[in-house]
C-alpha cells in the first residue's frame, strides 16, 4: 500500500472556486516525488491537504493508513508528513536554534533526553551542527531553511514536503537546501515530495506530477515530462537549459538522444557526438 | 539594523552572566525592596547599596558607564520627583525663601534621598538586563509564573507569546528598515517638518509593516500546526534551569544586604528612642 495516497481529492478556499480539483496520486514509501506548476497552480493547497492543514470537500487523503476524515488521526498523520514551508522566518518560533528544533518533539511530548538526541540527529542530517546555540537572525536564507527542516525532521516524519522552501533562496541557499534533502532521501530513504516551480529541481526525482490550474495534467518520470515540451509550455513551465538546447539541437537535425536533462548529460552526449565524428 | 539588539543585553563570561535567570530576577527585586527599606538619614544604607552595585559591576565585567546610561531615560523623572521634594516639603528650618517657594533643610536631605533610591533601583534593574538577555529573562519569568497554573492562568502560552514576540523583533526590525528604504525610494521625507508632520510620515511605514505581520502570524500559525502543536497538553519542555552553588552564594551576599539595611534602620531608631 502507498504511504500516502489521495483520491479524487477536491478543495476550494471560498467555496466558489476549486483550488483542486478531482486530485488522485500515490506516493510509495522512500520515493522523491515532485510536484510542480506555476504560481497559483495551486500545488501549496496540495502540501496543506498532505498533513491536514486543509480538508478535503470531497475525496480522501490517507497517510500510512490514518485517513483525514478522521478528526482524531489529524495529529497521527502531522506526526507522519512534515512540512517546510516558503518563508523560513515565519516558521520559526524560537530566538535560539536548539530551542526551536526543541519545539516539535515538545509537542508531541518526547522525553528531555531523547528530544537532545533528536536536536543533534536533525541538525546532523542537515550539516548544522555547530549552529546549535546560535540565533536564526544571523543567519543566512540558505541555513534558516536548512533549521527549518531540522526542526521537521526532529518530529521524525515519514514523509518529508517542501512546500517551495526554495523559492525565496538565492542560488547558493538553493543548492544547499535541495542537496540535504536529496541526500536525506537516498541515505535515510525518507520519503520526500518536493513542491516547486523550478523545472531543474524535478530532474532528480523518481515521479513528477505536473499542476495546472488545480488539476494533474500530466505525471511520469522527468524524462517522459520533459518529452512534453508543447504542454508543459501550456501549464507556464519553461524546460531546464540543457533540455532546451538539446531539443533545439534535435530539431536542427543534430543526432542526440531524447530525455536529456542535466547539463552533464548533455555534455556527455555532445563528446559522444564529437567522437563519432 | 541587522545588529539591533534587543534590550542592552551586554554578553560576557562572568559570575554574574552565569546565574540562573530566576534567581537574578528574584534578587534584583530584592535588592530594590532593600533600597526602598533604607530609612531617611541612614546614609550608610546607600552607601552599602551602591557598593553593592559597584561590585558586582566589575563582577559582570559590564563597562560601568552602560550601566550609568540606563539613568539618562529617567533623568527627568528623578529631577521631577527631587524639585517637588524640595518645594512641597515645609519640615525643618527654613533656608531660603523667594515669595511662595520655601526651601528648607529637610526638604533638601529628602530630594537627595529621592535621587539616591530612584537611581539604585535604577541601576539594580539595569544590571540585571545587561547581564541577562532577553531569551533568559522570559524563561526565568515563565518559570517563576508556574505556580500561577494553580489560578488557572495559561502560563504556557504567556511564555510561548513572550518568546515568539522576542523571536520576531529583529525580523520585524529588518522589515522596517526595508519599508523606510523602499518609501524613501518613493520620495517619502521621514526626516524634515515638525513633529506631527515626522509622525504622519510613518503612516506609511507602519501600515505595510502591520500587514506584513498578519501575514506573517498566519504562515506561522501554519507552520506550529504542522509541527504538530497542540496547546499546552501532554506538552514536554526541553529547556531546562539548574541552580549552581554560583546562585546560593549570590543569595547569601543579597541576602546579607538586606540584613544590612534592616539592622542599620533598628540601630538608628534605637538611636533616636534612646
Amino acid at each position: 500500500m502507498a504511504l500516502l495516497s489521495m483520491e479524487k481529492v477536491s478543495f476550494s478556499y471560498d467555496k466558489k472556486i476549486d483550488a483542486v480539483k478531482n486530485v488522485s496520486l500515490t506516493v510509495d514509501e522512500g520515493e522523491y516525488v515532485a510536484i510542480i506548476g506555476h504560481n497559483g497552480s495551486g500545488k501549496s493547497t496540495l502540501a496543506k491537504l498532505f498533513n491536514g492543514l486543509c480538508k478535503p470537500d470531497s475525496g480522501e487523503v490517507v497517510v500510512d493508513g490514518f485517513s483525514c476524515k478522521d478528526k482524531k488521526s489529524l495529529f497521527e498523520i502531522r506526526k507522519r508528513v512534515g512540512v517546510v514551508f516558503q518563508n523560513p522566518d515565519n516558521q520559526m518560533v524560537a530566538s535560539i536554534v536548539e530551542d526551536d528544533i526543541a519545539f516539535g518533539p515538545e509537542n508531541l511530548g518526547v522525553k528531555r533526553e531523547e528530544i537532545g538526541e533528536r536536536i543533534q540527529f536533525a541538525l546532523a542530517s542537515v550539516g548544522m551542527e555547530e549552529f546549535r546555540k546560535s540565533s536564526p537572525a544571523r543567519l543566512s536564507g540558505g541555513q534558516k531553511q536548512r533549521i527549518a527542516i531540522a526542526g521537521v525532521l526532529a518530529i521524525k516524519p515519514k514523509i518529508l514536503v517542501l512546500d517551495e522552501s526554495t523559492a525565496m533562496l538565492d542560488p547558493q541557499g538553493r543548492k544547499e537546501v535541495l542537496e540535504v534533502v536529496e541526500r536525506l532521501n537516498k541515505e535515510q530513504k525518507t520519503t520526500l515530495i518536493n513542491i516547486t516551480h523550478y523545472m531543474d529541481e524535478v530532474v532528480r526525482a523518481d515521479k513528477v506530477y505536473v499542476v495546472n490550474d488545480g488539476e494533474i495534467v500530466l505525471s511520469g518520470t522527468p524524462k517522459e515530462i520533459f518529452a512534453k515540451r508543447e504542454l508543459l509550455e501550456e501549464c507556464g513551465l519553461e524546460l531546464p537549459v540543457s533540455s532546451k538546447i538539446a531539443q533545439k539541437l534535435i530539431e536542427l537535425g543534430v543526432n542526440l538522444p531524447d530525455g536529456i536533462l542535466t547539463k552533464e548529460q548533455l555534455a556527455e552526449e555532445l563528446c559522444v557526438l564529437k567522437q563519432k565524428i | 539594523m541587522k545588529d539591533v539588539t534587543f534590550g542592552q543585553f551586554f554578553p560576557a563570561q562572568s559570575f554574574v552572566h552565569k546565574l540562573d535567570a530566576r534567581i537574578k530576577i528574584l534578587l534584583s527585586i530584592a535588592f530594590m525592596v532593600a533600597v526602598f527599606m533604607v530609612q531617611a538619614f541612614q546614609f550608610m544604607g546607600f552607601v552599602a547599596c551602591l557598593l553593592f552595585v559597584l561590585v558586582v559591576t566589575a563582577l559582570a565585567k559590564v563597562p560601568f558607564g552602560k550601566v550609568l546610561r540606563s539613568i539618562k531615560g529617567i533623568l527627568f523623572f528623578i529631577v521631577f520627583s527631587a524639585v517637588l521634594q524640595l518645594l512641597f516639603n515645609k519640615n525643618g528650618t527654613t533656608l531660603w525663601h523667594w515669595k511662595f517657594i520655601t526651601i528648607t533643610d529637610k526638604g533638601l536631605l529628602n530630594a537627595g534621598f529621592i535621587i539616591c533610591k530612584i537611581t539604585l533601583v535604577v541601576l539594580g534593574a539595569s544590571l540585571l538586563t545587561l547581564t541577562t538577555s532577553p531569551v533568559d529573562i522570559a524563561d526565568g519569568i515563565e518559570s517563576l509564573m508556574y505556580p500561577l497554573k494553580w489560578i488557572k492562568f495559561p502560563v504556557h502560552e504567556f511564555a510561548l507569546i513572550m518568546s515568539i514576540a522576542l523571536r520576531f523583533i529583529p525580523t520585524l526590525l529588518d522589515e522596517t528598515d526595508r519599508i523606510i528604504k523602499a518609501q524613501k525610494a518613493r520620495g517619502a521625507n521621514f526626516e524634515s517638518g515638525n513633529v506631527f508632520k515626522r509622525a504622519k510620515a510613518l503612516v506609511p511605514v507602519l501600515i505595510p509593516l502591520l500587514i506584513s505581520a498578519f501575514r506573517r502570524a498566519e504562515e506561522l500559525a501554519d507552520a506550529m500546526d504542522a509541527r504538530c502543536y497542540s496547546g499546552s497538553k501532554n506538552r514536554t519542555k526541553y529547556k531546562k534551569m539548574r541552580l549552581t552553588w554560583r546562585d546560593a552564594i549570590a543569595t547569601l551576599v543579597v541576602g546579607g544586604l538586606i540584613t544590612g539595611v534592616v539592622f542599620l534602620n533598628i540601630t538608628g531608631f534605637l538611636a533616636v528612642v534612646l
